[in-house]
């Protein structure tokens, strides 16, 4: 059983074929990359799945329901969270509010309760709080907890990011980029974040990503697109050894 | 500085951070309480108008700076609140239903609205609203067996338990009345902030995109944050009615709305606070201009009462300084003057220069 199939995805902004034809099974636990080069489909992919886009044709099922007629808002409750590639934090808030606006879809309280104080509101309060703490410890945000998002430096706020993501409690997280832009030592705690959550946390994780290094390191299957179509899917080597992937990415005339 | 160590979640549910932050609040409390023993009747008249223009303050504060969107309308849903009262009322109900109905039928109104209107944003959503002000306005007239209409309607002394509340003839009853209804309002504002229904707000103000990824319905949020800012505007309404006592449509000219702005943009965008600061000067500059006139006039032989427009002219001043010089408003302002003392004598200068090279213009989609 696959929790995630993409099947026969396609999306065209008028005569561009932004994807077109994309199909994937991602099983569950399993760490699935996007690779291809700038303007392939890749985060227009992940915008299909989190519904921002709606496709021209193929279906999305998540967790064996169809999730292609979704609204964007639906999306989360099922289980799916992600985060963008460049950077959507609420800038006005601190660090600890970001990720309780993740606890979004685990909320039990109205805006009555909610403008009342009600007992009920303060104890989900602590609730939504003791697991964004969990968030933070494994993150390692400890430090910038009250800090506003508008004066943290661009590493700090991808992992927010992702913190944000996981504290929607998802089965499934988008990763749109994580390590873009990044140092090596932050590229590599990326790493390892992204294999416990896998081990430790029980997720399976899509991503795209275009450093090489990581995507080899922590993927199990790897998919690479270009110019909107599917070129190889497999393990990292079997795909980086392909020689349409090789192609895409240098230019090279495949040998005929 | 302070630091202060949270040892339980409370201490951050909690809606103010220590012990001495809330003695100051019970105190200002206190001390707008025995307001009417300390002043004479024209100063508490004009605390009361103050109050009642933090109360609508409050309620486009939401909106405008918790929520993100913009209306040029307000005054329509002041309007909707003062008559329904006023109407309720002459039709023989009692204060204690007809001010919560006012309510009722301001936010009500305002959420019906919103559900097209928040389609829109920015300069397309002051436009929608500004329009729905203009027709607000002529329902008004229209509606003349209810409203008055040009005539205008007269707003029946408040009695609840066989206490009277009238402006006139018991103006501190009245004014504390006025102080209730803010703190309960004001108490709830907070509450709400610090809740999960003020976090969709700041949500959806700051991103859409990621709201809606983290679940957020950004239509019914919206909406919601609309209908709550104009149940907050309509009670204002309700008692500028009861504090003007005779009103005609003219009372809420697109003035008031414009005034609104001012006290949310002046006051200082997205803080609570910043209503009051923005209600306080609103209210202090057409008083400080009555006192300039006398000393114009006295010690200068100035006359400049006979100059129309004069507390216009000043607002607009003040406004553009503001802009310029001042986007966080009065309470930013006062927010960087505590640090500045909290920090002294290590105060950068550009400590704060770095709040403007993220403004969301400069961001890619």
């Amino acid at each position: 059983m696959s929790l995630l199939e993409v099947e026969d995805l396609a999306i065209h902004f008028g005569g561009v074929k932004a994807v077109d034809g994309v199909s994937f099974k991602v099983a569950p636990g399993e760490v699935f990359s996007i690779i291809g080069p700038n303007g392939a489909g890749k985060s227009t992919i992940f915008n299909l799945i989190s519904r921002i886009y709606k496709p021209t044709r193929g279906t999305i099922r998540f967790d064996g329901a169809d999730i292609t007629g979704l609204q964007a808002h639906q999306v989360a409750p099922l289980g799916i969270a992600r985060t963008f590639q460049n950077i959507e934090l609420f800038d006005h808030s601190t660090v600890l509010d970001n990720l309780l606006m993740g606890r979004h879809t685990h909320r039990d309280t109205n805006f009555v309760q909610d403008m009342l104080f009600l007992p009920a509101v303060r104890r989900a309060e602590r609730a939504h709080r003791r697991r964004v703490e969990e968030v933070m410890e494994f993150l390692e945000l400890e430090a910038y907890r009250e800090k506003m998002i508008a004066g943290l430096p661009y590493g700090v706020r991808k992992v927010v990011e992702i913190g944000r993501a996981l504290a929607v409690g998802p089965k499934l997280i988008l990763l749109d980029e994580p390590a873009s832009g990044l140092s090596v030592e932050e590229s590599q705690d990326v790493a390892f974040w992204i294999e416990d959550m896998r081990r430790d946390m029980g997720l399976t994780v899509l991503m795209v990503e275009h450093d090489m290094r990581l995507v080899a390191q922590v993927s199990d299957r790897v998919l690479a697109v270009a110019n909107g179509k599917p070129l190889a899917q497999g393990t990292p080597s079997q795909v980086q050894a392909d020689a349409g992937v090789q192609a895409a990415y240098l230019g090279t005339e495949v040998a005929q | 500085m302070k630091v202060i160590f949270k040892t339980s979640y409370d201490r951050d549910i909690d809606l103010h951070k220590d012990g001495w932050s809330r003695a100051r609040i019970a105190a200002l409390v206190a001390v707008l309480a025995a307001l009417p023993f300390l002043v004479g009747e024209y100063y508490l008249a004009e605390a009361t108008n103050t109050l009642i223009w933090a109360l609508a303050g409050m309620g486009l504060m939401l909106l405008v700076g918790h929520s993100g969107q913009v209306s040029l309308g307000h005054a329509a849903f002041l309007a909707i609140g003062a008559y329904t009262d006023a109407a309720l009322m002459n039709a023989g109900l009692p204060f204690l239903v007809t001010f919560p109905a006012a309510a009722l039928a301001a936010g009500l109104f305002g959420a019906l609205v919103a559900i097209p209107a928040v389609r829109m944003s920015g300069i397309y959503l002051a436009i929608a609203t500004l329009a729905l002000f203009v027709i607000v306005e002529e329902m008004v007239i229209i509606l003349e067996p209810i409203t008055g209409g040009v005539g205008g309607i007269m707003a029946p002394a408040i009695e609840i338990a066989g206490i009277n509340f009238d402006r006139y003839a018991n103006l501190d009853h009245f004014y504390w009345l006025c102080l209730t209804v803010v703190v309960l309002v004001t108490w709830g504002y907070a509450n709400l902030l610090r809740s999960p229904t003020g976090r969709s707000f700041l949500a959806v103000r700051d991103s859409e995109v990621s709201a809606r990824a983290l679940g957020i319905n950004v239509t019914r949020t919206r909406a919601l944050a609309f209908g709550l800012s104009c149940a907050m505007t309509g009670l204002a309404g309700a008692l500028m009615g009861h504090y003007i006592a005779f009103f005609n449509y003219e009372l809420f000219s697109v003035f008031i709305s414009i005034n609104l702005l001012l006290v949310v943009t002046i006051g200082g965008l997205g803080f609570i606070q910043g209503a009051f600061f923005g209600a306080i000067l609103i209210t202090a500059v057409p008083q400080l201009i009555a006192i300039l006139r006398g000393v114009a006039r006295d010690s200068f032989g100035l006359d400049i009462g006979g100059m129309p427009g004069l507390d216009t002219m000043l607002f607009a001043m003040i406004l553009v300084g503001f802009i310029i010089y001042e986007p966080t408003g009065l309470y930013g302002r006062w927010l960087k003057t505590k640090v500045w003392f909290e920090l002294f004598p290590l105060a950068r200068r550009d400590m704060f220069r770095r709040q403007k090279s993220y403004l969301k213009t400069e961001r890619q989609k």
